[in-house]
């Protein structure tokens, strides 16, 4: 059994315009050691799919019934969405799986000494003794190449640069030993050289602690130097799923073909920059059919009448484009 | 644009330019804060010049000191597009009003920089208000019109609150109102690091075609290097407040001179999954501008230091046509088949 098996997952908000989408139908699974890109542009619904994991979305988010989260734990398959109290999910929040941000000045508390707060997390989810858990996070801090750990463990968040601030929010996600960890745009507010660092950090400690990891981010040069496996979302859905070689090198949906194309690539300076025509349209006014059906080259008339089911192009590479799936004998 | 040094003109001269900055608060009481220190830099009129680095390198400010946005500190700019030709230390007020004109600036972020209580048509049209440029309100709604339609709004939507548009639209909007006053130089800053790369191409495109259509000079300000790789011609590298090399976009990504541009170059991920990059990977943060090191500001970091790296900073020298740069050891680790080696990773 997976790590993390996400099925059907179809999630609504409530807001004073009328109910929108955010997330329709999507389904994906991760094993332990494997490293999920999840790609898209803002208003893909790619944050709130890993925050609907940890049952993070706020109170006017409304399932679909038939969505599920199962979680394997050493105790057993824990169903996420079926945990009401906080008391119950602190199984899953930070406990069994832990979340990096984007923006690691605001995910610390300013006015709390880094060691405090990655001291409190660890007592509340780990049964250990505050002086156990302060060797334990030195130990942590270390490993992510703080220099001069035990120092920086008395500091606040400001005396961090950035790029340390993000190992201290890894340490500190990790130091709990999660199955799985959610990194949300964990390298976008780095520098290209920091950056580095962290992708290597990451690939690193995926192999040491052999947890399952979906990475969140819009840059997917990034994804191919750190994924195994791709899962691409536009408007909500998931439009395309594979390894990472199969989907960058044969992309199947036409907006993954465009994503791709946009990207300016550094080894071919006179490659063109072919933009994807359009805008994202608002969540409000979303097309029937299929929901790239807006700003597709290859638009046909059953694109706008229904919705394209998901199709087996090759192994485990599944897409959802008519037009694509009838042209390579998608099954 | 032409690309040899002979008959090409700058439009931005700097030569020796510093801007400090004395920081009064807290801890830092009364330090100062080079944030530029010592740049020469040609900016060839016509062109698109990248100014990468960074964060904290100094690349903003020093695009700032050129629209004199920023006191300078010590040195000089000329400024001289053809029709005027002013020093930007010493400005009157009637110029600098003139140069405001001609010098414009494109923000990073298309949400903040619109405001939301005005109309697109009321946001493109401010500066020409502001600084008198038209006589009539016909003649300003023909400008907003004809510069909207350039920057390829649909011009409907001029009515309208900025609210209702997307990033990509709202970019372009801010690119209509910095050239509504018809400028020719345009400090554009990380414009489009908040955009989707699905539509960031599209706005590069459209700078692109605004620079040949209306002969606009553009100071591309970004850490993105293979945004700026695509659309550059010329390149300069700043770390810690000083260029450390400059080169036309071509020759800097195929054979980067200065260490620490061949250490961005390397960091930059590659779409090839299998690529294993064999790079040094560069260690360390850029160090504080209020405590620089000594010596080269990059030793700190660089893999090629030698004792001289730690007391005596290099000047800028020329390695070739139009190929600057500020290292030392440039001319051995040019012939150093590691170093070389290390530099060609990019793609390989």
């Amino acid at each position: 059994m997976s790590l993390l098996t996400v099925d059907n997952l179809t999630l609504q908000f409530d807001t004073d315009e009328g109910r929108i989408t955010a997330v329709d139908d999507v389904s994906f699974s991760i094993n332990p050691g494997e490293v999920l890109g999840l790609v898209g542009e803002s208003g893909s619904g790619k944050s709130v799919t890993a925050k609907a994991l940890m049952h993070l979305n706020p109170g006017n988010a409304v399932y679909d019934p038939g969505s599920k989260i199962i979680l394997d734990l050493d105790d057993g398959p824990v169903d996420v969405l079926s945990l009401k109290s906080n008391r119950d999910l602190k199984v899953v929040r930070g406990g069994a799986v832990s979340m990096i941000f984007q923006e690691p000045m605001a995910s610390f508390a300013p006015a709390i000494t880094i060691g405090d707060q990655m001291v409190e997390q660890l007592v509340l989810h780990k049964d250990i003794t505050e002086k156990e858990a302060t060797t334990h996070s030195i130990d942590m801090l270390e490993r992510v190449g703080i220099s001069d750990a035990e120092k920086r463990f008395n500091q606040y968040a400001f005396e961090f640069s950035g790029g340390m601030r993000q190992r201290a929010m890894i340490a500190m996600a990790l130091s709990t030993k999660p199955k799985l960890l959610i990194a949300d745009e964990p390298t976008t507010a780095l520098d290209v050289t920091i950056q580095a660092q962290v992708i290597d950090l990451m690939k690193d400690l995926v192999k040491e602690f052999n947890m399952g990891i979906i990475f969140i981010t819009h840059d997917l040069a990034v994804i191919a130097q750190t994924a195994n496996r791709v899962a691409v979302m536009y408007l909500g859905k998931m439009v395309e799923q594979g390894p990472v070689r199969d989907v960058i090198r044969d992309p199947v949906h036409p907006y993954t073909q465009g994503l791709l194309n946009a990207i300016p690539k550094i080894d071919d300076l006179d490659a063109p920059l072919t933009p994807v025509p359009g805008d994202i349209p608002s969540p409000l006014e979303r097309p029937a059919g299929c929901v790239f059906n807006t700003r597709c080259a290859r638009i046909e008339d059953r694109c706008t009448q229904s919705v394209p089911t998901i199709k087996t192009y090759s192994k485990d590479h599944i897409g959802a484009c008519f037009v694509t799936a009838d042209e390579r004998g998608a099954t | 644009m032409s690309d040899t040094a002979s008959d090409v003109k700058s439009i931005i001269s700097a030569r020796d330019l510093s801007v400090h900055f004395t920081l009064r608060a807290g801890w830092f009481a009364n330090q100062s804060l080079k944030a530029v220190e010592a740049v020469d830099l040609d900016i060839p009129k016509g062109s698109f010049f990248g100014l990468v680095g960074e964060s904290g390198s100094g690349k903003t400010t020093l695009g700032r000191a050129f629209l004199k946005a920023v006191p300078i500190t010590r040195g000089s700019v000329q400024f001289a597009d053809g029709e005027v030709d002013y020093n930007l230390q010493d400005l009157s007020k009637a110029d600098l009003k003139d140069y405001r004109k001609r010098a414009q600036l494109i923000f990073q972020d298309p949400y903040a920089a619109l405001s939301p209580r005005m109309t697109v048509r009321d946001i493109i049209a401010e500066p020409l208000e502001v600084m008198g440029l038209t006589s009539s309100r016909e003649e300003t709604d023909e400008r907003v019109r004809e510069i909207a339609a350039k920057c390829r709004l649909n011009l409907e939507h001029l009515r309208r609150f900025p609210h209702a548009f997307s990033g990509g639209q709202r970019q372009r909007i801010s690119i209509a109102r910095a050239l509504v006053s018809n400028p020719d130089f345009i400090v554009a800053d990380e414009s489009v690091a908040a955009l989707d790369v699905s539509i960031q191409a599209d706005i590069l495109n459209l700078l692109k075609s605004l620079r040949d259509e209306l002969g606009l000079t553009f100071l591309f300000i970004s850490h993105d290097l293979s945004v700026v790789a695509h659309i550059c011609d010329h390149v300069a590298v700043m770390y810690l407040g000083r260029l450390v090399e400059t080169a036309p976009t071509r020759e800097l990504f195929a054979a980067p001179r200065h260490p620490y541009t061949k250490a961005l170059l390397s960091a930059i991920p590659s779409l090839d999954p299998d690529h294993v990059s064999t790079a040094q990977k560069l260690e360390g943060e850029i160090p504080s501008p209020t405590n620089p090191p000594p010596g080269c500001k990059f030793h700190t970091r660089c893999p090629f230091v030698i004792d001289r790296c730690r007391v005596e900073e290099p000047a800028l020298e020329h390695s070739g046509l139009e190929h600057d740069v500020a290292c030392h050891r440039w001319r051995e680790l040019a012939e150093d088949p590691i170093a070389r080696a290390m530099s060609r990773d990019v793609d390989a």
